[in-house]
């Protein structure tokens, strides 16, 4: 009845499995929802949504099924993306482009315009010469064709290269730790970094002093308990994330995969290109959701162990000289907050997914190299069993 | 039998088609939110609306699976047998029932809180998938297979603290409890506190929003918090004029401590007054 609903939910990425579906049509048959259609919308949210973060995919799912019942707003049909807004109010016109602007009628009258066309254009729009979207040829959108026009978000490749300053608001994804393809020989590999330890509650027979101890009991049992076993290894993982980090992006997020079911005891921040005096653990909030280095030095004690993975390609002045930075101004020098860190955390690694041979032609990488003596290795099985060793020794 | 929310308890809709759909397919019910929006409430409640026994298992980060079926205490069994009790020849003498048991075998069907199942093992939730899904398990040392009379109503919160394998997700409904909206919010602090001045409480959720909407708090605070800094304000007996007050002064509001949970928040909302206040001047 309602398998068209069943795999346009698939389509979308909500998982969803024959399981729910057919508990869906049990609680059909059993009249749950009744004859009310925001009823069924609950029941067959609460069926097959398991994750808060699904909730929005299954909603336009809905939407777009049961069209015809009426039942979504118009209104939110036309929400506009929340990082076009943003995109758009990040962006600063310089006098040349103010100047290409008023071929349109001036500033006011284009996003007058603009506005007017994002409250017609109901969906995302990819090509065509008069919604907003991508790559079009109409005044509004991004990598598009026309002088005046104004960019919404997106980066463009190829012309910014080697930026000196960008200030632009950024939007890089979360890595995604659900890739489960080749990560079970990173997993092998990270697995010498394990170290058991008996910690917390005894809960475990200890049979060799039970024995001992009731021999001296003369004969009478004296119990001994131990605690469990557990892996006692702690980690802190340090990401580059977005600009050149992008091509390499796919092994961080297998290693991250990997890392992240193989510790219980790991925390991970995110950096861009060098450390500086913040770092954030969620990407979508990167710019107003910052924990400071020094808190993050501060809360976790020097026995954890450090491992920064990063391609560290950048221009050197991002490291050596303060206010290098191309995101933000920074006080002190990446330089200062990389030695700040290994100060503190004897066993710390640099995992680096450019290849081996190719680390000689760039000198960030090797002044990165310098400040962590040579414990720089490269992102790859060999290397990574290079790395844990090292963090073991 | 339905679930329709109770008096000292305002349930959204989607949240009553929740637990009325779990009623009636007899699957558990898996509640997520914000810490403070009344999830281990709601199984106190439904089990109060519905007139059925609660039974709760406080999950902690050292639970077992096995816990909620029935320990075997071998070693009281051990040390009686060295001081030649007669109880040690029957084995059924040293199972300890658990939680679950005693769900399964209550007389009438009764309300089952499994409460905050992210702080245990992350294996924990795989160890339960067949338990939940057959409701019975068997008893190993007695040789006998516990079947559940009446299926428990089975309630399981999560703060999201770990990620919940998929087998386990599939065997559940889901809700997640939105953060109320100012309305349901409103009607939540009449029914806890009926007779407050209404315009105290409208100042009090300007507030309350408010410091909700400063960006970068570490822990916005929620109903359950809110709750409790009206019964403060009402024990004091402010008057409603001190949380009118604009005095950039007294930016921060009166005992903002049942509000704001640490120091770092309250730093920040200092200086976020001081600032607000050097913009006036």
């Amino acid at each position: 009845m309602f398998t068209n609903f069943f795999y346009e939910l698939k389509k979308a990425k909500v998982p969803v499995s024959l399981r729910e579906y057919l508990t869906l049509l049990e609680g059909m048959d059993a009249g749950v929802p009744g004859y009310r259609i925001d009823d069924f919308y609950y029941m067959s949210r609460c069926i097959l949504v398991k994750d808060e973060k699904h909730l929005d995919k299954f909603d336009k799912v809905f939407g777009e099924v049961f069209k015809g019942l009426e039942f979504m707003r118009e209104a939110e049909d036309a929400e506009i993306p929340l990082d076009w807004l943003q995109a758009l109010a990040e962006k600063v016109l310089t006098d040349e482009e103010k100047k290409l602007v008023e071929s349109l009628g001036g500033f006011e009258k284009l996003m007058e315009t603009l506005k007017q066309r994002l409250e017609e254009q109901k969906k995302r729009h990819e090509g065509g010469n008069k919604w907003i979207g991508t790559a079009g040829t109409s005044p509004f959108g991004n990598k598009g064709y026309n002088p005046e026009g104004v960019r919404i978000g997106g980066e463009e490749k190829g012309r910014q290269g080697k930026a000196v300053k960008v200030w632009q608001n950024r939007e890089y994804k979360n890595l995604d730790d659900t890739v489960e393809l080749g990560t079970r020989n990173i997993k092998v590999a990270l697995r010498r970094l394990r170290k058991f330890a008996r910690e917390g509650a005894e809960t475990e027979l200890d049979i060799s002093d039970t024995i001992r101890s009731t021999a001296r009991n003369a004969g009478y049992l004296d119990i001994k308990m131990v605690a469990e076993r557990h892996n006692k290894i702690k980690v802190l993982l340090f990401f580059d994330i977005g600009g050149s980090m992008d091509s390499h992006i796919k092994m961080c997020e297998e290693l991250f995969s990997a890392a992240k079911t193989e510790f219980k005891n790991l925390e991970f921040f995110y950096f861009h290109n060098c450390l500086y005096e913040g770092v954030w653990k969620d990407n979508r909030r990167r710019h107003n959701d910052k924990t400071t280095t020094f808190q993050v030095l501060h809360t976790f004690p020097h026995d954890y162990k450090v491992i920064f993975v990063g391609d560290a390609s950048m221009s050197p002045y991002e490291i050596v000289y303060p206010g290098g930075s191309v995101e933000h101004w920074n006080e002190e020098s990446g330089e200062v907050w990389l030695k700040r860190t290994l100060d503190i955390y004897q066993k710390a690694v640099w995992l680096n997914p450019v290849p081996e041979k190719h680390w000689d032609y760039t000198p960030s990488i090797q002044i990165v190299r310098q400040i962590f003596t040579n414990r720089m290795f490269p992102l790859t099985l060999d290397g990574l069993d290079r790395a844990m060793r090292e963090l073991n020794r | 039998m339905k679930f329709t929310g109770t008096d000292s308890y305002v349930a959204t809709e989607d949240l009553m088609v929740a637990v009325n759909a779990s009623i009636a397919l007899q699957r558990p019910l898996l509640i997520k939110g914000e810490p403070g929006t009344g999830k281990t409430v709601l199984a106190h409640e439904v089990a109060k609306a519905l007139g059925k026994n609660l039974i709760q298992w406080h999950v902690k980060s050292t639970t077992k699976a096995q816990q909620g079926l029935y320990e075997y205490d071998a070693v009281s069994r051990l040390r009686d047998s060295q001081l030649g009790d007669d109880r040690v020849h029957d084995i059924s003498n040293y199972i300890v029932k658990g939680k679950l048991w005693e769900a399964f075998t209550a007389d009438s069907s009764p309300v089952l809180l499994i409460d905050e199942i992210d702080k245990a093992d992350i294996e924990f939730p795989n160890d339960l998938l067949q338990e939940l899904d057959r409701m019975e398990f068997y008893v190993y040392e007695t040789q006998q297979t516990i079947k559940a009379v009446n299926r428990p109503l089975v309630m399981i919160t999560s703060n999201n603290e770990k990620e919940l394998p998929d087998a386990f997700l599939r065997r559940c409904f889901f809700h997640y409890i939105k953060f109320p909206d100012r309305d349901t919010m409103q009607q939540i602090v009449d029914v806890h506190f009926p007779d407050i001045q209404r315009d105290l409480v409208r100042e009090a959720l300007n507030i309350f929003f408010e410091i909700r909407d400063v960006p970068g708090l570490k822990k916005k605070p929620s109903t359950s918090e809110l709750l409790d800094w009206l019964k403060l304000l009402m024990v004091e007996a402010l008057p409603v004029e001190i949380l009118r007050e604009k005095d950039p002064k007294k930016l921060i509001p009166p005992l903002h401590g049942a509000l704001l949970k640490n120091e770092q928040d309250v730093h920040l909302f200092e200086r976020l007054a001081f600032l607000s206040k050097r913009e006036r001047t």
